[in-house]
């Protein structure tokens, strides 16, 4: 045990160094959302009425940083997908080292990562307005909410890479799976203008809890994604948690087993 | 003592239709070079992979020094080591970070293992390029690096596959000096190729492996008798052409082949014979075009070996895909 969280710093450590070697990587990471941001705060952003003082980039945020986190499935998924098509996991493989260190490392890399890419986030937020009213305490919780959040993602990322391998295709699958799960949720817009059957995917969508759940957590009323008085909608916070907790649940173990059946 | 035995390995992908290994055999005595020469597809990489750890087969049996590489694949990669087409390195970090990874990796302390980089690294004349990122080496350089990444626990048994495809000539000469090193250090080493040369330069025994199984094994002096050794080969005029087939003939002792304007034959004396044809040519007043010895090559050894030339099988294990350099 304490030679498998050895050899999962190491790889741990390896990502953080390749983000030394090449800062470049936290630009890539940042530069989609910080449009986004720009994009709905100041091209959308003014026929948008949300009823809320401070504007809409109050609700925009969260629904950017939801957003950003759930990248996370693509970006680990592509990251271990060409590890394996260079040959390095094969390396890893070859070593006298514990089976599950290679990916649960690669997930621990990826949840340091999204530290930083939170927090490139936040301050792009902040200048451009938006401002949190509910004290330090909340505040921090909201962002350990997206941190897990954006964990809980990167192990079906795991999965996903191990079964796609090809870096590529990889992110199509990413990008298939993140964009219906960020847009069709009230992360941008109100629900209440979708068709009956939508607005209940929506708001049962964990991306909507995480953001009604941030939303509530940064001190806003959550109204805008309340109106089909769902049960998600009326508990995000725990509704979240139990999205967080069950995701890890499956997919933890399942990649383990695939990672360790990979040589089949 | 054997150090590595596989009995009768059988591998197929995609549920069987492709075989990559049918049956396939082969023993290293301790200490010994074994190289397993064959095309593209013939199945070397999948046998080293399946030695190595990475891969299981369908059937058959497999011992790396002494232990069972499918019951007790983690006491097996405690003993050896990987270098070549698929055991890479991080090639967005430097030289240094990599072998200090690895070494970490090995269980090493962070003192012993910065220490074993910055020898591996000058071993390997290194030192100047290890704080920059692999990406920026060179073929040689990287393959050397990726060797060192091998041997950070001074590995007993060590697999090296391809280890000079794709590189030039040059990196090709500085990757065999340092492979001849490691042997006389002692290690017991499999390493496949698609040259013969290369066989022959650096393996005491060579297995040719060809769709998925070995077709002969022996020294390279044995399998060069078997395949002829080298080859006489005059150009000339085509009217000198009947005299100098005569020439040559009469050298060689063996059936001689023909061609347009071109004589050739094996031969069992090198130069020794050039010379012969050569003065023979002289007396006659023939003056070649060109004449010279050929050594032979793969395509020579399954010629004679299989009756066919060397085929490229391409046999692909899905998603695992091979590195740039192959050709």
């Amino acid at each position: 045990m304490k030679n498998a969280i050895h050899d999962a710093m190491v790889i741990t450590k390896r990502q953080l160094l390749q983000l030394a070697r090449v800062p470049e990587l936290l630009v890539f990471s940042t530069i989609q959302p910080v449009m986004f941001v720009l994009l709905f705060r100041f091209v959308f952003g003014g026929s948008i009425d949300s009823g809320q003082p401070g504007g809409y980039v109050q609700l925009l945020m969260p629904g950017i940083f939801v957003q950003t986190v759930a990248f996370t499935l693509a970006s680990t998924a592509i990251g271990l997908a060409e590890d394996m098509k260079k040959g390095l996991i094969d390396r890893f493989r070859s070593l006298p080292i514990s089976r599950g260190a290679v990916i649960i490392g690669r997930t621990f890399g990826d949840a340091l990562l999204n530290i930083l890419v939170l927090a490139v986030m936040a301050l792009a937020g902040y200048a451009v307005g938006w401002r949190p009213t509910s004290g330090i305490v909340q505040t921090t919780l909201a962002f350990l909410f997206l941190f897990m959040f954006g964990y809980a993602l990167s192990w079906i990322g795991i999965l996903v890479g191990l079964s796609v391998k090809e870096a590529r295709t990889v992110q199509s699958v990413g990008f298939l799976v993140t964009f219906p799960l960020t847009f069709l949720s009230n992360a941008f817009a109100p629900t209440t203008g979708m068709p009956r059957a939508l607005q209940y995917f929506a708001e049962w969508n964990p991306v909507s809890t995480m953001v009604a759940a941030c939303r509530q957590l940064f001190g806003l009323k959550n109204e805008f994604g309340a109106t089909a008085n769902s049960w998600p909608s009326q508990h995000p916070l725990e509704t979240s948690l139990l999205y967080m907790v069950i995701l890890m649940a499956i997919f933890i173990p399942l990649s383990i087993r695939k990672y360790k059946n990979y040589s089949n | 003592m054997k150090s590595v035995i596989a009995e009768n390995l059988v591998k197929t992908y995609r549920k069987g239709e492709v075989k990559a290994l049918d049956g396939l055999s082969l023993d290293v005595e301790e200490g010994t070079v074994l190289g397993v020469l064959g095309p593209n597809g013939a199945g070397k990489t999948t046998t080293v992979r399946i030695l190595a750890t990475l891969l299981k087969p369908d059937s058959g049996h497999a011992t790396v020094a002494g232990i069972d590489v499918i019951k007790h694949p983690d006491k097996v990669r405690e003993q050896i080591g990987l270098s070549g087409q698929y055991a890479a390195v991080d090639e967005t970090l430097t030289g240094w970070d990599n072998l200090v990874m690895f070494g970490r990796l090995y269980h090493l302390g962070r003192q012993s293992s910065i220490d074993r980089a910055n020898e591996l690294l000058e071993r390997f004349d290194l030192t100047e390029a290890a704080r920059r990122p692999i990406k920026t080496y060179s073929g040689g350089m990287r393959r050397r690096l990726d060797l060192a990444a091998s041997l950070i626990v001074k590995p007993k048994i060590l697999f090296l596959d391809e280890p000079t495809t794709g590189l030039d000539p040059r990196g090709r000469q500085d990757m065999w000096g340092v492979i001849q090193e490691l042997v006389k250090g002692g290690v017991t080493l499999l390493l496949t190729t698609q040259y013969l040369e290369e066989a022959d330069q650096l393996a005491d025994e060579i297995a040719v492996i060809d769709r998925g199984t070995v077709i002969a094994r022996g020294t390279s002096d044995s399998l060069k008798k078997q395949v002829g050794g080298e080859r006489l080969e005059i150009t000339v005029e085509p009217g000198d052409l009947d005299k100098v087939n005569e020439i040559v003939a009469k050298i060689s002792g063996h059936a001689t082949h023909v061609d347009l304007r071109t004589v050739s034959a094996p031969v069992l004396h090198g130069s020794k014979d050039l010379m012969v044809a050569l003065r023979a040519m002289d007396e006659a007043k023939i003056h070649p075009l060109d004449i010279g010895l050929k050594r032979p090559s793969l395509d020579d050894v399954f010629l004679s070996l299989t009756g066919h030339v060397a085929e490229e099988t391409v046999v692909e294990p899905i998603g695992k895909k091979k590195r740039g350099g192959k050709k």
